[in-house]
């Protein structure tokens, strides 16, 4: 790691941009599968069954991370650049993840 | 990368679909319980005006903040510029539009 | 001396804008001296031909900026017990600037970043008219004030990686010179500043990561400038369309 990026506000941003990177890049094949329903609502119904395998739902969780994590994290731009308050910003860091593990925690724990 | 108006873009786009994520975590968390099956999701949504309007809502406003987005990882990564940027742009931003909305009359029309 | 080390184990950059390497000093330890000394002392004692650039030594004119232990730094205020890693010290040129030659770069890019950004001033009145009147107390003062102790050191544009990945962006210290003059009431045309800092290099290319405000030498807040560029402008959509 190199000294000028080790802070919470770059880790913040990596986890944004990483976060983004992946929702975007699973939105087509979420679209696509729900598509089914329309085009071959047997397959959908394969392919959900397919999801509860433990192993799919451990990827689901993952992507209701990335979710959670751009979710709050975003909060926190739009908090820190609509808002005139400076400062304070790791704790918003901070919970961001937090809330964003309580959310894929709580879906996790539903799912299993 | 960004000028003044594809920020704006973005960040309104992000403002518009902050209640349309929690909505759709909560009803993901609610959904799951005892396992999706296709019934259960078409029996909620098909015929539905307001999951319609939700739903297509969602899907435009994250087709738009999407494209910004990989627009700016495109740029700044992979170092693309000009014409070849803005076809990025126009291209992501179109396909996500064209299969979201394919998925939402799927989900949604009548039977 | 200090207790552990007597010497030092310095590694220095040695090279140009092609190619360059470190090169490894053993440079004498004491309780008291800056990453400065320690450069000096190579150029006076080992190799007189290690190109460095510094002139005032006490943190004002901000030339001596580079990067120690991969973190840009002011030199003349770092102490080396501070940045010290295992009794090593890496000593590089600034990151986002051409090289010239060893430690020194090309500041070019940065002041004219500074002018493109609409740093220079604008007149509102000439001499003939007479002094308006500012308080020192009021916000856009307050505000103004607070970016103005800017030394033009570029760490922080050293410390950006937007800047690094998009060369085109003005970067941290032109756009908080932009604030400052923004908020100067004596600023001749201060909705040109916002309409420069709102094309494609402008401050909406700030991902608010804060590397410039977290290393800073003097404390100042870049990302909080940008910041108030960002909420100006937004508020300028706005009224336009009214």
């Amino acid at each position: 790691m190199r000294g000028h990026r080790n802070h919470p506000l770059w880790f913040a941003f990596m986890l944004h941009r990483l976060s983004g990177l992946g929702l975007a890049l699973f939105l087509p094949a979420h679209f696509l599968v729900l598509s089914l329903a329309l085009s071959d609502p047997a397959l959908l119904d394969g392919f959900l069954h397919w999801a509860d395998a433990p192993l799919v739902k451990l990827a689901e969780f993952g992507l209701v991370f990335l979710l959670a994590v751009h979710f709050f994290g975003g909060l926190r731009l739009l908090a820190l650049e609509f808002m005139p308050w400076s400062g304070r910003q790791k704790s918003w860091a901070a919970g961001a993840l937090a809330g964003a593990f309580l959310i894929s925690g709580s879906f996790l724990l539903n799912a299993v | 990368m960004l000028d003044l108006r594809l920020y704006m873009l973005q960040r309104l786009s992000a403002m518009l679909m902050a209640p349309f994520v929690l909505v759709h975590l909560g009803v993901m968390i609610y959904a799951i319980q005892g396992g999706l099956s296709a019934g259960e999701i078409l029996g909620r949504t098909r015929g539905s005006l307001p999951w319609f309007l939700f739903y297509g809502g969602f899907v435009a406003a994250a087709s738009v903040h999407a494209a910004i987005g990989l627009r700016v990882i495109a740029a700044e990564t992979l170092g693309l510029r000009g014409r070849a940027l803005a076809v990025l742009t126009w291209g992501v931003g179109a396909v996500l539009l064209g299969l979201g909305m394919y998925a939402v009359f799927a989900v949604t029309v009548p039977a | 001396m200090t207790q552990e080390h007597d010497t030092l184990e310095v590694s220095v950059w040695r090279g140009d804008a092609d190619r360059g390497q470190f090169e490894t000093h053993r440079v004498p330890a004491y309780d008291n001296q800056t990453v400065l000394d320690v450069v000096s002392w190579i150029q006076q004692q080992v190799d007189p031909t290690l190109t460095y650039r510094f002139a005032c030594r006490v943190g004002m004119c901000g030339s001596c900026a580079m990067t120690v232990n991969g973190t840009p730094r002011w030199t003349c205020r770092t102490h080396v017990n501070k940045v010290l890693k295992d009794g090593r010290l890496d000593i590089a040129p600034l990151r986002n600037l051409p090289v010239i030659k060893d430690l020194v770069t090309d500041m070019d890019p940065f002041f004219d970043k500074w002018i493109r950004a609409g740093g220079a001033h604008a007149p509102s009145a000439s001499r003939h008219d007479p002094i308006v009147e500012i308080s020192p107390q009021s916000e856009g003062r307050a505000t103004a004030d607070a970016g103005i102790e800017c030394i033009n050191c570029s760490v922080c544009y050293a410390a950006c990686d937007t800047v690094s990945a998009n060369p085109d962006y003005l970067g941290p210290a032109a756009l908080q010179r932009a604030w400052t003059v923004v908020n100067d009431e004596k600023h001749g045309d201060r909705q040109a500043v916002l309409d420069t800092v709102s094309a494609a290099g402008g401050c909406h290319n700030c991902h608010s990561m804060g590397s410039c405000t977290m290393h800073c030498p003097n404390d100042l807040d870049p990302l909080g400038a940008i910041l108030g560029l960002k909420r100006a402008t937004a508020r300028g959509v706005f009224k336009r369309r009214r």
